[in-house]
């Protein structure tokens, strides 16, 4: 009887804090953002149903059929048509779900980044975000593991030799034109870290080895914080950056500050 | 050529002398409560570790003099370094997975009870399964070493990534001797899991009793026997990937680091590695393990509802096939562990699919057993309660999954405290009120006296609202983008808002945990003062409440039952009481 009382009770707290909303998601910045959102909320009212459903018959069950005088046990082995029933159910409910979500990952990840998106370079490694941008010719110059120097402040072994790498610029925090589709171009120099940004709804592992890319466009201006999502070493919890998403105007004075 | 082979059964004289009786023991028994106590150990120091983290998480920079004494390097003047809770948390993950959940219900109540169940009179291997103990009690020793190495224990989690858990004490402290040593003990437990799981299957297949068909096993054996099939394909990939990496650390291989890596500014001297690889074969290991911990307290889920309930388990056959599904399909869900990891995004779509397979028959097991409290006559015991308490988790823990599980949302949750939530709330939690259930329900078989009814609902109640206390909250961490394995929220404007959350957790954490202490006293008070139990005190129906308890040396003293039924008839129309033993040859049938 309390045990009914106490799962219902946990029940209704649980829903009432997610219908509140009270801790709920930073308002969305991006453009597929508020698809990412939506199919959040078709699965959180589906597992809602599925999870208040379950937790109040399940109270219900263990009051209704308590042991008390006079009880008889229905002695039963159970049912064909009931096994049949739920398995079908489950299966056309959770994938319905799903499948309903994959266009969103499919227009992100299997589709290239619009042609003309500006491109932009980001190297982890511990614990900051190295951010480079192309320059003024639009074109990355080369790199070289060999030629990274911390200390004398080349993070991400810019080969000074090569004429596009002359104007590339190397700075620890980002900036993007609201409104214009920007590639990411994810990598590391040591271990895994993972490119996180709250209100983009954008996370990608950058991998040593690797270079992964990722695509946005960023339609709220304002400045975000970045986060590393991937357990890097000791100084995981303040590998910090910010993101200015600004007009573009800002954005290209922002960066002319930092060619010169 | 065709002559019979006439196999002796093996005589089963009981030992004399401590040592072989208690300590090297070849009774499945004595080795089912070593193992029982060895995890009784780990989950009290994995508990520890807990308290610390979370003191940690909600208190960060406070001052704390004697965690100086204790951790002179980990807590230089009395406040603990971000390496030293990332060690916390690396070893907390570690001992929980390893040593208490993939040890208790499988190796300590499967050694326990399998043979009982199945009529057998010891483990097909005896010999073998006292290695399987002592093995893993190397790799406990080894394991807990590495908080006592220089550099103190690895800070790369309990998946142990590389090239940060390859790459030495240059990626930071930990990573060095602490590292290798976690590696090694993984390898070792891997070694003595395999020897188990070989000795439960042919267990299972060999030693079955007379009539003791398969469907007519108890869902408990179902469990334990394709836990044990999940155990030998995981565990095998596992203990490869760990050599792997003890072969990159150690030898100079490089397996799992790419060439060019510049870490503090040095160059290292490895090509050709893919850090991906580890994390395919560790999470082809891994997610069948999430099986391994929890398909055992499956069984006894059901083995305790129908007994409480008073009623045959509804859908026996439905609940046997979804074990089974279960299994297989927890071998082609890893990916789920990986969109995010660089991986092909096509993959990740198949993942995908594959792993929303696994909520079928998740699905099944839950209306079943809610098919099987419907019409019962329910009786609430401490046992029930946690069984309960364990369909109620379940369902809890699984719902999240279904956000997991879908690539294009995983994008915001991964590695938030949602996963946290997640992954607690299902294998951890659900699987330890599984054991609890299972402590309850056998301990008067084991000890031969009951514990304490009273202490044991207090310690229900407690742990009961607990728990949803810890870990629901978590879940709106997760919706908040509150990144998970962070020392602590002071680096991030946005963490400001997390911290009063996080200090509400850690009190219900305190509380929680404190109150473990009285399944501690319970337990140990109960061995020597507990009230005497019957042979067959809950009126059950399955072997092992045939026999005396503790059950002799040989189980059945020399003579194998004979099964008549399936395992789980109670109140049967007509019948003069409301449970028939699967031993029973006739039904007690009064004609009215």
């Amino acid at each position: 009887m309390i045990l009914a009382l106490t799962i219902w009770v946990i029940t209704l707290v649980t829903t009432a804090l997610f219908i509140g909303r009270y801790w709920w998601f930073p308002a969305v910045a991006s453009a597929h953002g508020p698809a990412l959102d939506q199919q959040f909320m078709l699965t959180l009212v589906v597992t809602g149903l599925v999870f208040i459903l379950a937790q109040l018959g399940l109270g219900y069950l263990i009051v209704h059929f308590r042991d008390r005088p006079g009880r008889h046990v229905r002695y039963s082995h159970g049912s064909n048509k009931l096994e049949i029933l739920w398995t079908l159910a489950t299966t056309v409910l959770f994938f319905s779900v799903v499948l309903a979500g994959q266009d969103i990952w499919a227009s992100l990840n299997l589709q290239n980044a619009p042609a003309g998106s500006l491109q932009i370079e980001i190297t982890g490694q511990q614990f900051q975000w190295n951010v480079r941008y192309p320059g003024a010719d639009g074109k990355f110059g080369k790199t070289s593991n060999t030629l990274i120097n911390d200390s004398a402040g080349n993070f991400v072994g810019l080969d000074e030799r090569d004429a596009a790498a002359q104007d590339d610029v190397v700075v620890p925090t980002m900036a993007v034109p609201v409104n214009r589709p920007v590639e990411l171009l994810l990598r590391s120099k040591d271990v895994t870290h993972s490119f996180f940004v709250r209100e983009l709804r954008i996370k990608q592992d950058a991998v040593p080895g690797m270079t992964v890319p990722i695509h946005f466009t960023a339609t709220k201006l304002g400045t975000y914080e970045i986060a590393c999502a991937e357990l890097c070493g000791l100084g995981h919890h303040r590998m910090r950056s910010v993101i200015e998403v600004l007009s573009e105007a800002d954005y290209h004075n922002w960066l002319k500050e930092r060619s010169d | 050529m065709t002559e019979a082979v006439h196999v002796e059964p093996v005589v089963h004289q009981a030992p004399q002398g401590f040592i072989r009786k208690y300590i090297f023991s070849l009774d499945h028994k004595v080795i089912g409560i070593q193992y029982y106590l060895l995890a009784l150990f780990s989950v009290m120091v994995g508990m520890l570790l807990s308290v610390l983290m979370r003191f940690n998480l909600a208190w960060p920079g406070t001052e704390v003099p004697i965690l100086e004494t204790l951790f002179p390097v980990g807590a230089p003047g009395g406040i603990m370094t971000p390496e030293f809770y990332l060690s916390l948390m690396t070893m907390h993950g570690t001992i929980m997975v390893f040593f208490v959940l993939t040890t208790a219900p499988q190796s300590g109540f499967g050694n326990y009870f399998l043979p009982l169940q199945i009529g057998a009179p010891d483990m097909a291997f005896p010999t073998l399964n006292m290695l399987s103990f002592w093995i893993t009690f190397v790799s406990l020793l080894v394991l807990l070493a590495a908080f006592v190495v220089t550099g103190g224990a690895p800070i790369s989690g309990w998946t142990g990534y590389p090239p940060l858990s390859a790459l030495g004490e240059i990626a930071g402290p930990g990573l060095g001797t602490g590292q290798t040593l976690w590696v090694a003990s993984i390898a070792l437990f891997c070694v003595a899991s395999l020897l188990g799981a070989l000795n439960f299957i042919t267990t299972t297949i060999d030693l079955r009793t007379k009539g003791m068909s398969m469907m007519r096993l108890p869902l408990t054996v179902w469990a334990w026997f394709v836990t044990a099939i999940l155990a030998l394909l995981a565990f095998g990939v596992l203990l490869a990937a760990g050599v792997l990496l003890l072969l990159d650390r150690v030898v100079g291989t490089s397996f799992f680091i790419p060439a060019g890596l510049v870490v503090s500014d040095q160059m290292i001297n490895h090509k050709g590695g893919s850090p991906l690889l580890w994390q395919h074969l560790f999470w082809f290991f891994g997610h069948p393990e999430v099986y391994i911990a929890i398909l055992p307290g499956m069984g006894v889920t059901s083995q305790i509802l129908s007994t409480f309930a008073r009623k045959p388990i509804f859908g026996y056959r439905a609940m046997a096939y979804a074990i089974m599904a279960i299994g297989l399909v927890s071998f082609i869900v890893w990916g789920h562990h990986m969109f995010l990891s660089g991986m092909s995004p096509y993959s990740a779509m198949v993942f995908s699919l594959t792993t929303t397979a696994v909520a079928v028959p998740s699905a099944i097991k839950t209306f079943n057993w809610l098919g099987t409290l419907w019409g019962g006559r329910v009786r609430f015991t401490t046992a029930m309660l946690f069984a309960i308490g364990f369909v109620s988790l379940f369902v809890t823990g699984g719902v999240s999954g279904l956000f997991l599980n879908q690539p294009s949302v995983d994008i915001y949750l991964h590695d938030t405290y949602f996963v946290v939530a997640h992954f607690h709330m299902i294998m951890g939690v659900a699987a330890i009120f599984g054991i609890f259930a299972a402590t309850y329900y056998w301990f008067p078989k084991m000890f031969a006296r009951h514990l304490s009814e009273r202490l044991g609902k207090i310690h229900f109640w407690i742990t009961f609202v607990g728990v949803y206390s810890i870990f629901m909250p978590m879940h709106f961490l997760g919706v908040m983008g509150n990144p998970r394995r962070y020392a602590e929220f002071t680096a991030f404007e946005f963490l400001a808002d997390v911290v009063p959350i996080h200090e509400f957790i850690s009190i219900a954490a305190f509380v929680t945990i404190g109150a473990q202490l009285l399944f501690a006293v319970n337990f140990f008070w109960s061995i020597a003062r507990g009230k005497i139990a019957e042979i067959n005190p809950w009126s059950a129906t399955t072997l092992e409440w045939t026999v005396p308890s503790p059950p002799p040396h040989d189980n059945f003293g020399g003579r194998a039952p004979v099964v008549h039924r399936g395992p789980y008839e109670y109140s049967v129309p007509g019948a003069s009481r409301d449970f028939i033993l699967q031993s029973e040859p006739e039904m007690k049938v009064v004609h009215q």
